[in-house]
């Protein structure tokens, strides 16, 4: 609509991710969104540290005891939870786009929001339990 | 026994003109059964002449009304206030996103008429899954063999439009009450309004956010309705691969049946 041309597309963009009197469908719109920008950073971060394997076994060990510091193993929790999340999101959307399940949206949401929560705890414990 | 009065505060967007908006602020005792409508309408009637809205019947029929009350999308001729505030509490009134401000509360909303004559919104619903059923008829004049009509829910108030994200982000995206009012109308044999429906700020531009339908105060369920445009759309690409780019004719004939 032409009222909102005058703004950046970036500060129209950031008004997305702005949950305030809005649904828990807003929440999944906002949750996939936010998941999507950190797995891609999280793709671009793993290529550059696979990089690093290529300059020799020293650099090699130096990568192993980064990646086992608790702020990398806990960014992984981030990431296993991300992918949860999004992946689960993204076949509910999938559904509705073909008309499947569109009026039961909310539930189905909620139901898999459950499902990313109680896998990525899972995941959790076992990764700072091992 | 009458119901004990409420003191609330209404904060109302002022903006005139080319000046800087702002907010002005009206404390009224108010029932908490009256309507927001009701309240705007005593801040014109008795503390500001120069307020600027739009309102017609009063019964959610004209889709005039719509504004953001505490930050969401209200018919405010059917939004009691018992329901968005309390004793005491804050009616904050913005005009709705994603049109332009006329003048404080009132917003342009050409360009959603527009789009809704674009896809040939008609006025009577046409989708024969939607007719009255027999059981819900009224008694009246009208006899058995007659057939009923239902007149199309969506009353273009735009409450949809202002509440979708994607409107706010991208403004040449058809919206939400303009897809349903293709949906309503039915794209099957309409080659020109499919063209229209499956294009980048057709149905797919749609993220998902179901605030539409969260927001509609007539139950058109624009989410449910371009999730079906979707599937319909696939249908006829799909229809299109194995019969070349045009339509047979007697679907064409079928449709306009």
């Amino acid at each position: 609509m032409t009222g909102v041309s005058k703004t950046s597309p970036l500060s129209r963009a950031a008004k997305w991710f702005d949950p305030r009197a809005r649904t828990i469908s807003t929440i999944g719109f906002i949750l996939n969104r936010i998941t999507a920008l950190g797995l891609s950073f999280y793709l671009f971060l793993h290529l550059i540290m696979l990089g690093q394997l290529a300059q020799g076994p020293q650099a090699y060990d130096g990568f192993l005891a980064t990646v086992h510091s608790p702020i990398f193993v806990f960014g992984e929790v981030l990431v296993i939870a991300a992918g949860f999340i999004h992946g689960l999101n993204g076949i509910r959307i999938a559904l509705n786009s073909f008309g499947v399940g569109a009026r039961y949206q909310k539930a189905t949401f909620l139901v898999l929001l459950s499902i990313a929560v109680i896998c990525s705890l899972i995941f959790a414990v076992r990764i700072f339990t091992v | 026994m009458s119901t004990p009065k409420w003191v609330v505060t209404f904060q109302i967007y002022r903006k005139k003109g080319n000046a800087d908006p702002h907010f002005d602020e009206f404390k009224l005792e108010v029932s908490p059964d009256e309507y927001v409508l009701d309240g705007i309408e005593r801040v014109w009637a008795f503390h500001d002449r120069s307020l600027a809205f739009r309102h017609a019947c009063h019964h959610s029929t004209c889709g005039a009304c719509g504004m953001r009350v505490n930050g969401a999308e209200k018919l405010t001729c059917i939004t009691l206030i018992r329901d968005v505030t309390q004793d005491g509490g804050v009616l904050r009134i913005e005009p709705m996103r994603n049109f332009p401000v006329v003048s404080d509360l009132a917003v342009d909303m050409g360009i959603l008429y527009t789009r809704m004559e674009m896809v040939e919104h008609q006025p009577v619903n046409s989708d024969a899954k939607e007719a009255i059923q027999p059981e819900a008829r009224p008694a009246g004049p009208v006899g058995e063999e007659e057939d009923y009509i239902r007149l199309s829910d969506c009353i273009e108030c735009g409450l949809c439009i202002s509440a979708c994200p994607i409107s706010g982000s991208s403004p040449e995206y058809l919206g939400p009450a303009v897809l349903a009012g293709a949906h309503q109308h039915g794209i099957k044999g309409n080659e020109q309004l499919l063209k229209l429906v499956d294009s980048e700020d057709g149905v797919w531009r749609c993220h998902s956010a179901f605030e539409c339908t969260a927001v509609c105060p007539s139950f058109v369920e624009p989410g449910w309705r371009i999730m079906d445009l979707r599937k319909q759309v696939i249908g006829e690409r799909f229809k299109r691969l194995f019969r070349g780019s045009s339509p047979k004719i007697i679907d064409t004939m079928e449709a306009s049946k």
